[in-house]
């Protein structure tokens, strides 16, 4: 069986979507028992290279590939070879030397883990790189949509708000919506909408007037630098939060509000929000380890069977 | 005066039968005979013979070309050698087709005191399988700061004056250049570029940069750039090359400068006439070079371009990188493809093939109008010409661009594991055999 990598969103069919998210609704009830652990990936290794900051992804890849009783070996470029100026390639090469069958890449430059891939035999899978691809986060995404909305999300309307320019969630998350058929609206000032990306099946929207359409509001986090002196993305968050940030009074009833972390309060996000039981956010980072066992486990057996259940568990 | 430097060979005398000669500007497009004798065309025709010391080359089934000239490569002498020489360049050049290229002065150090140059041209009688001229920087250092001596630099034998890779970054310095150039009587080739709308930037700003979140260079830091630095020399009647136009936007401005009487001539680079910014979805760093890869409505602009002459030439872009520099995330890799051997090859499957080019416009782009911009003599198969400048060509060929087919020591090219057709087995430069495969 060749290799397979998760590197985009488009490396994936809707049939592949579908069979991920029952795959890792298959691995709900291991997550519910006491003893939370299944050997089905014994004696497999999964290395997870996290080459930026994150919290939420490496660790529930961590616990992901532990729950499967797969070996696993973190390594962050601080205190690795990396501060040593050693490149990406010479890193793929000394770490296939142990043999690997996955290496997770996190990493600040797009075409990270083509590099990665193109040496070493190990499935590479994309954690984040650059302002590219978040895979893994699109399908967690969608796992909660499905547990939370019904497994049938076509037709469903989402409003994604905020950095669309700088968000590689926006773009996996983009794909894997319009996948499964949902109408998908992106709403941001002119400044943070990449040039051309309505081709990619979706509107665009400068404010929040039609927000009442909205089934699921998902929020993308505003960064600071974006307000730096001389980036003129944005005047001030003030204005952003006055324009773009959501809290209850925005909202019908019924609205679910998603937002992939860490979350600015006051920003993007009311603490009204944040802090109401009605929103997705924790469920997302809950999905995250079901999903990412789901996906560890597809790349080492295949995405070829249809009825992940009983071999499973 | 002499713009070009080549090392000493061996006169050639050849005679080359039965291929199809193909010089637009001695109007000849037929099956012919052509004789070399002692490095020139003695004779042109049918059923020629040959002395018993001449070698006789079976060109049947051959194109048989005025050879090229390049105005843009990069040779990276001095500095980095490892990436290119002056003698691998020239072989690669030579390899392509290419009788006469002239390297930029983006070097390390830059060529920007006549030294530089004089250690250049040196090198060049030296090493040099075909004949090489060279540009001169603008700016000391490349730095946008201060002139070079351009006059003493035109008097030892600079074709033009170019800080290519980067931008002249004021209307002042541009127009302080435009004018001071006048003294060498040459002229500047632009690299156009609005620096503060390229921050950042990684590929063509359109629908492939949005999906790919890969930072955009729009069109307008190019045609920008390039409509100010017309508008100057138009105001001071000086002679500017553009380099590496890319963008529809660009033309308009190159022809509405053409349209006034400004002595304007373009270039446009094989990848530009033959890829577009779709081609990089899967992010490899062989395709990323500055300017980028641009729409396909840009791709088709340009092509009509060169066919109209609104664009004067074929110009590659040669640009060596070591292969660590580019095996590295698309991100965080260097701009720059190499292009000698693969130009014609690219160009010939892509639009003389197609359609979209004959072959005769082509050759033209390739060779004469290149020449008459660096103030070479055409290249030219009818006998007469000081020397023999001239290609012979498989159009039936297929070959695939690797480390081993290609000359360059560098292999960065964006057709790397490709097939092509169309390859050069034969380059006769300076009446002197430079490249060989049909001995």
């Amino acid at each position: 069986m060749p290799k397979r990598d998760l590197i985009s969103m488009a490396d994936l069919t809707r049939a592949d979507v579908e069979l991920l998210l029952d795959t890792a609704e298959s691995f709900l009830p291991v997550l519910e028992r006491d003893i939370k652990k299944v050997p089905t990936l014994r004696g497999r290794t999964i290395i997870n290279l996290f080459w930026e900051a994150s919290t939420r992804t490496s660790s529930s890849f961590d616990l992901a590939a532990k729950r499967l009783s797969a070996d696993t070996l973190a390594l962050k470029a601080s205190g690795s070879a990396v501060e040593k100026g050693e490149t990406l390639k010479d890193t793929a090469i000394t770490l296939s030397a142990y043999s690997p069958d996955i290496i997770v890449l996190r990493h600040p430059s797009a075409g990270a883990c083509q590099t990665l891939s193109a040496n070493t035999d190990a499935s590479v899978i994309n954690a984040g790189d650059g302002k590219h691809q978040h895979p893994t986060q699109c399908l967690l995404d969608l796992f909660s949509m499905r547990q939370n909305l019904g497994r049938d999300l076509d037709g469903l309307r989402v409003f994604i708000v905020g950095d669309i320019l700088h968000s590689r969630v926006a773009r996996s998350d983009i794909m894997g919506f319009k996948m499964l058929g949902m109408d998908v609206t992106l709403v941001a000032p002119p400044t943070l909408i990449p040039r051309g990306i309505e081709e990619m099946g979706v509107s665009v929207k400068y404010d929040l007037a039609d927000l009442a359409s909205a089934d699921v509001i998902y929020l993308l986090r505003i960064q600071r630098e974006r307000i730096k002196a001389g980036a003129n993305y944005l005047p001030s968050l003030r204005e952003y939060a006055r324009m773009y940030g959501i809290s209850q009074a925005r909202l019908r009833p019924g609205q679910r509000v998603m937002h992939p972390g860490p979350i600015n309060r006051g920003v993007e996000i009311a603490s009204d929000i944040a802090d109401d039981d009605e929103n997705l956010i924790a469920h997302q980072v809950f999905s995250g380890l079901a999903v990412r066992m789901a996906i560890l486990y597809r790349t080492i057996v295949g995405y070829s069977d249809g009825s992940a259940g009983g071999e499973v568990l | 005066m002499e713009r070009t430097w080549c090392r000493h060979a061996p006169a050639a005398d050849l005679l080359i039968t039965g291929g199809r000669v193909v010089d637009p500007g001695a109007g000849i497009d037929a099956q012919l005979d052509v004789l070399v004798a002692k490095g020139k065309v003695a004779e042109i025709g049918e059923g020629l013979s040959a002395g018993k010391n001449t070698r006789v080359v079976d060109a049947g089934g051959m194109l048989v070309l005025p050879g090229f000239v390049d105005l843009h490569t990069h040779l990276r002498t001095p500095g980095r050698e490892d990436e290119e020489d002056v003698g691998s360049g020239t072989l690669a050049a030579a390899a392509g087709g290419y009788v006469a290229v002239f390297a930029m002065a983006n070097t390390d150090p830059a060529v920007d005191t006549a030294a530089v140059l004089r250690g250049l041209i040196e090198t060049a009688r030296r090493e040099a399988v075909v004949p090489v001229g060279f540009f001169a920087a603008v700016t000391r250092g490349l730095a946008g700061e201060q002139l070079t001596e351009m006059g003493e630099l035109g008097a030892c034998g600079a074709v033009g004056f170019s800080d290519d890779g980067r931008p002249l970054p004021t209307a002042a310095l541009i127009r302080r250049a435009l004018q001071y150039v006048k003294v060498s009587g040459r002229f500047i080739a632009i690299h156009a570029q609005d620096d503060s709308l390229m921050k950042g930037g990684q590929m063509h700003e359109g629908p492939a940069s949005a999906r790919l979140g890969l930072t955009g260079i729009p069109s307008l830091c190019e045609s920008l750039d390039v409509a100010r630095t017309l508008d100057i020399a138009a105001y001071e009647d000086s002679a500017v090359h553009v380099c590496h136009v890319s963008t529809a936007a660009s033309l308009a401005a190159v022809e509405r400068a053409k349209a006034a009487g400004v002595r304007v001539t373009a270039e446009v680079t094989p990848h530009h006439l033959t890829l577009t910014d779709e081609a990089l979805e899967a992010l490899d760093p062989n395709l990323k070079m500055n300017p980028p890869l641009r729409a396909e409505s840009d791709r088709q602009a340009l092509v009509a371009a060169l066919r109209s002459g609104l664009i004067d030439c074929v110009a590659t872009d040669h640009a060596p990188h070591a292969v660590e520099e580019k095996d590295v995330p698309f991100e965080e890799a260097p701009f720059g493809i190499v292009g000698l051997e693969t130009a014609f090859a690219v160009l010939y499957g892509e639009l003389v093939a197609g359609g979209a080019l004959d072959l005769s416009t082509l050759v033209t782009r390739l060779s004469a109008a290149p020449a008459r911009i660096a103030g070479l003599p055409a290249p030219s198969l009818s006998p007469g010409a000081a020397a023999a400048d001239l290609c012979v060509v498989d159009p039936e060929a297929e070959w695939t661009v690797s480390p081993r087919s290609l000359q360059s020591r560098s292999f960065n090219s964006a057709w790397l594991g490709r097939k092509l057709g169309a390859r050069v087995l034969l380059t006769v430069a300076a009446g002197r055999v430079a490249w060989d495969q049909l001995a």
